[in-house]
């Protein structure tokens, strides 16, 4: 049956970004706010995540991935926020129609607002080319992690974990608490790819080594992994011959890096920035296309929660604005650009007005690690809009800089804007 | 008692299940064993998935004769088992000044193999035609018969419409020996048991040669497995839907930038003879090989965008051509074995095999007749095979429609390439089920997007351990031994 409803905003995907963006839609005067969600409860990556560490930043407290979930359903459904569980959206338009099919059949729905909260996925085993056998045994660390968490099932009993991503380390702990023994973290590049505090709690504490500037060579086995080939890579990731060694295992667990999840996003002409694999947002994190928001791992890959929760009050915020006043850009926006040592940063661009109601966050990844005092900051030209200090700064932990309300007129009168990490 | 058949077919890959299919026509009570757990897993699965148009098999070889008319009948045959069959066209582009006179022999060739509506465009059609193509395209040989088809629907369809039609198929059955009595073939010994029989036809692909030995035929004859590595790309970025040889060498096709059934646009093969009937890895030189090949004709392809890599088989042999006109030593063996009574050698059935099967089969019932086998046709021969729902490609009324009929279908399970429930569990019921990842991997597409079963995995092991009612630490990728996972977490008490 199609059944036809407007709504004020739809809110794709009920991880931490969509139940924030639902949440803060809700309370900037969204009369009709609906989730959409494939699986059957609400919370989405978060209930896999039984390990603690989130909440920190937003609460000051340390609560496990279900727990901080569930604090945030408890408010969206007290809120009013409807969902729709089980039930997988094929296709977004540019005119806000969502459609979407599910076990008693397809809808189409129309949305004044929609915000994207779809996530990311992980990198898979084609995409960084393992050369070797395709055998049973060979599990991205996220889906491990559904496998032991949310299934109660060990996909193995003797590990190698690739990457150092947050994940693996964290599975790393996991599994070793399960019983199995965690061979080794291989990592390809020179330093640590996830944060400082998982090398500690789940690797160092556990004796599980961690060979850097390491990758797997090859896969070992026809119908279960048998072994892994690890190699030693140089500067340009190529392997050092001769420092081959075999580990044997039955497992191999990817922890390479996640991918922001933007099939729909592109089926709804949202532009796409190769550098992040997410779309191109303003500080309302509005996509290039009207009334189409974005929130979370799907704009970039965030290192906590607590950001994608705030990533999803603004864009929450601002579709909920949308959708009232189905208000237009005519704002002129400019361009914030990467300089020295930043990969990318997000919003892509400001409104010159960005200013006048709050303070806003610009957050960026570095190319290259400093270990010493930093400083971040935003410019235009040679002139310096905002700054702030940093005791370090990694490719692996996110940087954060406040550009304060007093920074309006500066920014108001630049063309351009770019910001930079460089040593003190 | 022995069960006793007319025919036994060694070997349920395309040809073995071609060959089941074109036998199941005739009142012949016919078994079909394969040793592994699913039909079609070895080198019909590992292929290019290309239906050629026979150009460039060397005239008067069996191959030139196998790959034309197999290509004829593909057509009439595609529609009948519903396989996704695509004749979209295939060339053969030349590449700066010098290659253009290369395609004048292709053409030449193919004309004599009887290759219909062959013709040389100039290199400023070929890039209107394909406009991503290398700017230094000079010219290209156009064979409008060649085409692209489903690899795995094409055995599995083939497998499943000879059981349709009374033909038994026996899984995970290994051939071990033959039991020959007087000089004549009387049955087979597997690890299953033993089976009597009439006639045996040998299409055990990589492993033909060593079923020929056990019966005495052809000693010097000698399988060569030749690998062949590919990446396969994410429909959402790159597209090129044209199928694009490069000009050939002297021992290969070359790197082929090809199209598939469903979209993806897919590279390789490299070609490199191992001793390892099933090393089936893929190599760091082989992945490189094969990007550097196929920038030769797209320079702009980004391998940024590759999902999904893999290597098939080709099961070379070292046969002589049986016309003395004609110096080749790697022709198609098909034939009646001369040392023994009541076998069919199908040997070294390499590219263009799967081009070939429906002509090696029609042959192989030819060969029958020949040596006096008088085969009578069923008055209720059923020749189609139905297909079953696919979501992916039904418009959204379609889908209204099925979802009605079963909610199932109302349930995505694999998001990357939409495939429901309801067509997986279709699949672990159907003639042949599917009883592995891998097995409805090949079937529906599951988990061949771009995220790689990260999110249909779990699934798709809870609804294999459902349906087949076994536990879900016996649910396997592709057979005994390959288990997905080995125990339960540790238990925890309830507070």
């Amino acid at each position: 049956m199609m059944t036809k409803k407007k709504w004020d905003v739809i809110v794709i995907g009920s991880g931490p970004g969509g139940l924030a963006a639902a949440i803060e839609a809700k309370k900037s005067g969204a009369q009709d706010v609906l989730i959409v969600e494939r699986d059957v409860e609400l919370g989405g990556i978060l209930l896999q995540c039984i390990h603690n560490g989130f909440g920190l930043e937003l609460f000051g407290e340390d609560m496990p991935g279900p727990t901080y979930a569930q604090t945030f359903i408890d408010e969206a459904l007290e809120l009013g926020v409807e969902t729709r569980l089980d039930t997988m959206v094929m296709d977004v338009t540019p005119m806000r129609q969502v459609y979407v099919t599910k076990r008693d059949g397809f809808e189409e729905l129309e949305a004044r607002a929609v915000v994207l909260a779809m996530g990311c996925r992980e990198r898979t085993r084609p995409q960084i080319r393992i050369p070797g056998t395709r055998p049973a045994g060979v599990y991205m660390a996220g889906l491990a992690q559904q496998f032991v968490n949310i299934e109660g099932w060990m996909p193995g009993e003797r590990f190698v974990i690739l990457g150092s991503g947050d994940i693996g380390m964290i599975m790393a702990r996991r599994l070793t608490f399960e019983g199995a023994k965690v061979e080794r973290v291989l990592e390809v590049m020179p330093y640590l790819t996830g944060l400082m505090r998982n090398y500690v709690q789940c690797l160092l504490d556990f004796d599980i080594p961690l060979e850097l500037e390491h990758t797997v060579g090859r896969i070992i086995g026809h119908d279960r992994v048998e072994a892994v080939e690890a190699v030693q890579v140089d500067k340009d990731w190529k392997a050092v011959p001769g420092s081959e060694e075999i580990i044997p295992c039955d497992t191999l667990l990817l922890s390479v890096g996640l991918i922001p999840e933007n099939e729909l996003s592109r089926r709804a002409g949202v532009a796409i920035d190769p550098v992040t694999g997410g779309p191109y947002v303003n500080e309302d994190m509005e996509t290039n296309i009207p009334g189409i928001f974005a929130a979370g791992n799907v704009v970039h890959v965030y290192d906590l929660v607590d950001w994608v929760t705030e990533a999803g009050y603004v864009a929450g915020c601002g579709a909920a604005k949308f959708a009232i006043e189905q208000r237009k850009h005519i704002d002129r926006e400019l361009p914030v650009d990467t300089g020295e040592n930043v990969h990318h940063v997000i919003p892509h661009r400001l409104r010159k007005d960005a200013l006048v109601e709050r303070d806003v966050q610009l957050q960026m990844r570095v190319t290259r690690p400093i270990e010493e005092r930093v400083s971040v900051e935003l410019v235009d030209g040679q002139e310096v809009v905002a700054r702030q200090g940093a005791r370090y700064a990694r490719p692996g932990e996110m940087v954060t800089l406040t550009v304060p309300q007093k920074a309006y007129d500066a920014v108001n009168k630049a063309e351009r804007l770019s910001v930079r990490v460089r040593e003190r | 008692m022995t069960e006793q058949y007319d025919v036994i077919v060694i070997g349920a890959g395309v040809v073995g299940s071609m060959v089941a299919r074109f036998l199941s026509q005739y009142k012949l009570d016919t078994l079909l064993i394969d040793k592994e757990s699913d039909v079609g897993v070895e080198t019909s699965s590992g292929n290019s998935a290309i239906v050629h148009a026979g150009y460039d098999s060397v005239n008067g070889t069996l191959k030139s004769e196998m790959s034309v008319e197999g290509n004829r009948l593909w057509g009439t045959v595609a529609q009948e088992l519903n396989i996704p069959f695509e004749r979209c066209g295939t060339y053969v582009v030349a590449i700066g000044p010098d290659e253009v006179p290369k395609l004048d022999p292709l053409l030449e060739n193919g004309r004599r193999n009887g290759v219909p509506a062959l013709d040389i465009i100039s290199g400023e059609e070929m890039r209107l035609r394909e406009p991503a193509l290398n700017p230094k395209a000079s010219g290209a040989l156009w064979a409008p018969t060649g085409g692209v088809i489903d690899t795995f629907g094409a055995t599995v369809a083939a497998a499943e419409n000879a059981l349709m039609n009374g033909v038994t198929l026996r899984l995970n059955t290994e051939f071990q020996d033959f039991i020959i009595e007087d000089g004549r073939i009387v049955g087979i010994k597997t690890n299953r048991g033993e089976f009597d029989c009439r006639w045996v036809v040998n299409a055990a692909g990589l492993y033909a040669d060593e079923v020929m030995h056990k019966a005495g035929v052809r000693p010097e004859f000698e399988i060569t497995p030749r690998r062949g590595e590919y990446f396969v790309f994410d429909p959402n970025m790159v597209q090129v839907g044209e199928v694009l040889f490069p000009v050939p060498s002297k021992i290969s096709k070359g790197i082929v930038v090809t199209t598939t059934t469903h979209g993806n646009t897919m590279i390789g093969p490299n070609a490199e003879n191992i001793d390892n009937k099933q090393n089936t890895a893929v190599t760091q030189e082989g992945l490189n090989e094969i990007g550097t090949g196929a920038l030769k004709l797209i320079p702009s392809l980004d391998l940024r965008h590759v999902i999904a890599s893999f290597a098939g088989l080709r099961a070379g042999g070292n046969a002589e051509c049986k016309n003395p006109e004609v110096s080749y030593h790697r022709d198609f063996v098909i034939e009646i074995a001369d040392e023994v009574d009541g076998l069919v050698n199908l040997g070294g059935i390499e590219s263009p095999g799967l081009t070939s099967a429906p002509a090696i089969a029609q042959r192989v019932i030819a060969l029958l007749e020949e040596a006096g086998e008088e085969l009578e046709k069923k008055p209720n021969w059923n020749r189609i095979r139905q297909a079953r729902p696919n979501f992916h490609d039904m418009t959204n009324e379609e889908r209204t429609l099925l979802v009605q009929k079963d909610p199932r279908y109302g349930r995505i399970v694999c998001r990357c390439e939409s495939v429901t429930e309801g067509e997986i569990v279709a699949e672990i019921h159907a003639p042949i089920p599917a009883r592995t990842y891998d097995a409805i991997k090949r079937r529906t597409w599951c988990g061949t997007g771009r995220c790689q079963g990260g999110f249909d995995m779990p699934r798709v092991v809870e609804i294999l351990s459902e349906e087949l009612g076994i536990p879900p630490e016996h649910v396997t990728k592709k057979g005994t031994g390959s288990e997905f996972l080995v125990r339960p977490t540790k238990e925890v008490e309830e507070s």
